[in-house]
C-alpha cells in the first residue's frame, strides 16, 4: 500500500516536532532551549504549509505566516532580549534527573496514543497519526513546566504547549476558522509580555528568578 | 446593537482610563462607565426578556435568558464594586501602597476585565469563548500583583502559570469540538458557532466529545476553582487588592461554571447526562468537602472567603451535574445570591482590614466598636453566606439538597456535613472579629457601605420572596441547560 508523499512529509514533520519535544525536556542550557524553541516552531509552520498545500485551504497558508511571525521570529527575539537584558547565562537545574524525566516523558507519548487511537480512526488519512503526537507534544511541555525550577524554561515549556496546541489544529482539522486563529496568537503574545514583565518584577523582588524563592504562600 | 453598546462601554473606558487612570476623578469615572455599562446591559435585558433570543452580528454573539441572566449580574457587581473601589483605593494610595501609575493600570485593566467578561457570556463562538477566557486571565494578572510584594508576585505567578496551563486544555477540548463538528457543519466559521453545534448536537461523535468534554471540563474548572485544580485561587484572592478580590470570586467564578455549563449542553446531547453529569457532580463534591475542611485552617481573612468560595462553586457544580429543571433552577439562583453576598463580604473584609492594618484574623478584633456599619455587614454577610434562613443562599442550598436527596442520596450526608464543617469554622473566626474587644481605629475615608448594605438586601429579599418574571426568567434558563 502506498502512501501519499504529503502524508509521508506531514508524518516526518510530526515526528520531528516530537523529537524537540524531548529535546527542550532534556536541555539544560537556556539559550538552546530558545533556539529548539524556534525551530519547533519553524517544523509547524512547515507543516502547515504542507496541509495547506495538500488540501488547499488558502486559509492555513495565512496561518503559516502568523506561526512563522510569531513564534519563529517575535517571541524568540522578545525571549533572547530578556536574557540578555536579565543576564541569565547559567544552566537550568530541573526537579528530577533528566533520565528519570525522560522515561516518565515515554510514558505520557504512550498514555497519549493509547487516547488518540479511537479518535484517530476518524480522521482523514493525511493526518491520522497526528493528533496521537500533538496530544504526546502537549504532555511533554506540561511535564518541562513542571521538573523546571526556573521561570524562563517554565515559560518556553508553556508556548511549546501552544504549538502542540496548534499543530493539533492545522493537521487534525485543517485548521480552524481564521478570526480565532488571530485571537489565540494575540492572547500568546500578550501573555508573553507580560511574562516579561513579570520576570523584571521577580528579579526586583528576588533577586533571582529561581521559583523556589516564590513558596512562602503555603497550603493551609 | 445592544449587545455591541454592553461590550463597547467597558472597551472604550479601558482605552480611556488607560490615559487618564491616574487623575484625582479617575475613580468617578470607573464609576461612571460601569453604570453606563450596567444601564446597556438593562437596555439588552429588557428586549431579551420581550422578543426571547437575539443572535446578533452575524450570528457571533447570541443572547438567552441563560446568558442575559449572567450579563445583568456581572455589570451590577462590577458597578458597585467600582463604588466600593472609590474610597478603598484612595485609602490605599494615603497609606502608599499604591501610586498614580499603578492605580492607572488598575482602572484600565478593571474596565478590560469586564469586557473579557462580558465578552465570554456573549459569544456565541466558541472559539471567542476561550480567548475571552484567556483575556480574563491576563487583564487580571497584573492586578493581582499589584502591591509587587513578595508574596503577590508569588500568588500572580501561581495564578498565571495554573490558570494558562489550565485554559490549554480547554484550547485543546475546543480544537476536539471542531473536530467533531467539522465532520457534520463542514469546515469554516459555523463548526465553531454554538447555536449551530446545539442544532446538531445529537450527530456529534460520542468518542470525541466525551475526550473533549473532559479536557473542557478540566481547562475552564481550573479557573471555576474547582478541586484538585484550585491553587492559585485563595493566593490570588488574598494578595490582591480587595475590589478584583471581589469582582474574581462573584464574577470570574460564574463566567468559568457558565463556560462549562455550555460545554455540557452540548455533550449531553451526543452522550446523554450521565457522562458530564457524573464528572461534574464528582468534581463539585470533592470541592465542596475539600474547602470546607480547609476553612478552618485559614488566618488570613480574604484567604478563608476566598475557600468559601471554592466550596459554594462547588454546590453549583454539583447541581448543574444533577441536572433537570429544579437543580438547574438551584445552580443559577445561588449563582447569583453568592456572587452578591461573596462580593459583599470582601467589600467589608477589605475595609476590616483597612481599618485594623492586617488581614490576620487573629488581630482583626470588635469591628462593632470601631467600625459599627463594617462588623454588621460582615456579620450579616457572613450569615447570609453559611445559608441562614432567611436569606436567598439558603434557598437555593435548601433546593440542592432536597433534590439530592431525591436523586443521589449518597451525597446527601457529605454535603451536610461539609455545610455543617463550614458553618463551625467560619462562624467561629468572624464572630470575635466582629465583637470582641476592640482593635484598629475608625476609617479616615468613609467606607463604601451602599454596595455592602444593597447586596444583602437583596439576598435577603430573594430568600423571602421572588417576583415572579425573576421566577419564569430562572425557569427558561433552566429548561435550557436542564
Amino acid at each position: 500500500m502506498s502512501v501519499p508523499f504529503s502524508t509521508q512529509l506531514v508524518n516526518v514533520l510530526a515526528a520531528l516536532l516530537l523529537l524537540i519535544a524531548f529535546a527542550l525536556l532534556s536541555q539544560r542550557r537556556v539559550l538552546t532551549l530558545i533556539r529548539l524553541f524556534a525551530l519547533q516552531g519553524a517544523v509547524l509552520t512547515a507543516s502547515t504549509v504542507v496541509v495547506a498545500w495538500s488540501t488547499g485551504y488558502s486559509d492555513l497558508y495565512v496561518s503559516a505566516g502568523i506561526t512563522l511571525v510569531l513564534k519563529v521570529i517575535l517571541i524568540p527575539w522578545i525571549l533572547h532580549r530578556l536574557i540578555d537584558r536579565l543576564f541569565i547565562r547559567w544552566d537550568v537545574e530541573t526537579l528530577i534527573n533528566i533520565p528519570t524525566t525522560m522515561l516518565v516523558g515515554i510514558g505520557l507519548v504512550i498514555f497519549s496514543f493509547a487516547l488518540a487511537t479511537p479518535i484517530s480512526q476518524m480522521a482523514s488519512t493525511l493526518t491520522r497519526s497526528t493528533l496521537g503526537i500533538a496530544l504526546a507534544t502537549v504532555l511533554l511541555s506540561f511535564l518541562m513546566m513542571i521538573v523546571r525550577r526556573k521561570a524562563v524554561p517554565q515559560v518556553i515549556g508553556f508556548l511549546a504547549m501552544e504549538n502542540g496546541l496548534l499543530f493539533a489544529a492545522t493537521t487534525a482539522t485543517f485548521g480552524m476558522p481564521l478570526v480565532w486563529e488571530l485571537g489565540v496568537a494575540l492572547d500568546v503574545l500578550v501573555a508573553t509580555l507580560i511574562f516579561g514583565i513579570f520576570f523584571f518584577h521577580i528579579r526586583e523582588q528576588f533577586d533571582s528568578l529561581d521559583i523556589r524563592h516564590m513558596e512562602k504562600l503555603r497550603q493551609d | 446593537m445592544e449587545v455591541l453598546i454592553v461590550l463597547g462601554v467597558p472597551l472604550a473606558a479601558a482605552v480611556l482610563l488607560a490615559l487618564a487612570g491616574h487623575r484625582r476623578w479617575a475613580p468617578e469615572l470607573n464609576a461612571t462607565m460601569s453604570f453606563a455599562t450596567l444601564f446597556a446591559t438593562l437596555l439588552l435585558t429588557a428586549r431579551v426578556v420581550e422578543e426571547g433570543p437575539i443572535l446578533a452580528l452575524d450570528e457571533q454573539f447570541f443572547v438567552d435568558s441563560f446568558n442575559v441572566f449572567l450579563v445583568a449580574l456581572t455589570a451590577f457587581v462590577g458597578f458597585s464594586a467600582a463604588l466600593f473601589s472609590r474610597p478603598y483605593m484612595r485609602t490605599e494610595q494615603d497609606r502608599g501602597r499604591v501610586n498614580a501609575g499603578r492605580l492607572r493600570l488598575y482602572h484600565s485593566m478593571f474596565q478590560l476585565f469586564m469586557f473579557t467578561m462580558l465578552l465570554a457570556l456573549l459569544s456565541n463562538n466558541v472559539g471567542a469563548m476561550w480567548v475571552a477566557m484567556e483575556g480574563a486571565t491576563l487583564s487580571t494578572v497584573l492586578l493581582v500583583s499589584l502591591y509587587r510584594t513578595p508574596a503577590s508576585l508569588e500568588a500572580a505567578w501561581k495564578y498565571f502559570i495554573l490558570c494558562s496551563v489550565g485554559i490549554a486544555q480547554a484550547l485543546f477540548g475546543t480544537i476536539l469540538l471542531y473536530f467533531a463538528a467539522e465532520k457534520v457543519l463542514g469546515s469554516g466559521g459555523g463548526a465553531l458557532l454554538w447555536t449551530h453545534l446545539h442544532a446538531v448536537r445529537n450527530q456529534l461523535e460520542p468518542t470525541v466529545l466525551s475526550l473533549a468534554f473532559v479536557f473542557l471540563l478540566i481547562g475552564y474548572g481550573t479557573k471555576v476553582g474547582l478541586v484538585p485544580l484550585h491553587n492559585w485561587l485563595p493566593d490570588a484572592h488574598a494578595e490582591g487588592p480587595t475590589p478584583i478580590s471581589a469582582v474574581l470570586s462573584g464574577l470570574l467564578l460564574n463566567v468559568a461554571l457558565y463556560s462549562v455549563v455550555r460545554s455540557k449542553v452540548l455533550v449531553d446531547g451526543a452522550l446523554g447526562r450521565g457522562f458530564s453529569g457524573g464528572l461534574m457532580m464528582g468534581f463539585g463534591l470533592l470541592s465542596v468537602v475539600v474547602a470546607a475542611f480547609f476553612l478552618s485552617r485559614q488566618r488570613d481573612i480574604k484567604r478563608m472567603f476566598a475557600y468559601s468560595s471554592i466550596e459554594h462553586m462547588g454546590i453549583m457544580t454539583f447541581a448543574f451535574g444533577m441536572g433537570g429543571a429544579v437543580a438547574a433552577f438551584a445552580g443559577l439562583l445561588h449563582m447569583t445570591v453568592h456572587s452578591l453576598t461573596k462580593s459583599a463580604i470582601f467589600f467589608t473584609a477589605g475595609h476590616a482590614a483597612q481599618a485594623t492594618g492586617t488581614q490576620d484574623m487573629a488581630s482583626i478584633r470588635g469591628l462593632v466598636q470601631t467600625n459599627p456599619a463594617i462588623g454588621w455587614g460582615l456579620a450579616i454577610g457572613t450569615l447570609a453566606i453559611l445559608g441562614m434562613p432567611p436569606f436567598g443562599v439558603f434557598t437555593s442550598e435548601f433546593l440542592v439538597l432536597t433534590t439530592a436527596m431525591h436523586e443521589h442520596v449518597w451525597a446527601t450526608p457529605l454535603l451536610l456535613v461539609a455545610l455543617g464543617v463550614a458553618f463551625a469554622s467560619i462562624f467561629a473566626k468572624v464572630q470575635p472579629m466582629v465583637f470582641g474587644e476592640a482593635s484598629g481605629a475608625p476609617l479616615e475615608r468613609g467606607p463604601a457601605l451602599v454596595p455592602v448594605f444593597v447586596h444583602l438586601a437583596i439576598v435577603f429579599a430573594l430568600g423571602l420572596y421572588m417576583p415572579p418574571y425573576l421566577v419564569g426568567w430562572y425557569r427558561q434558563a433552566a429548561a435550557l441547560i436542564g
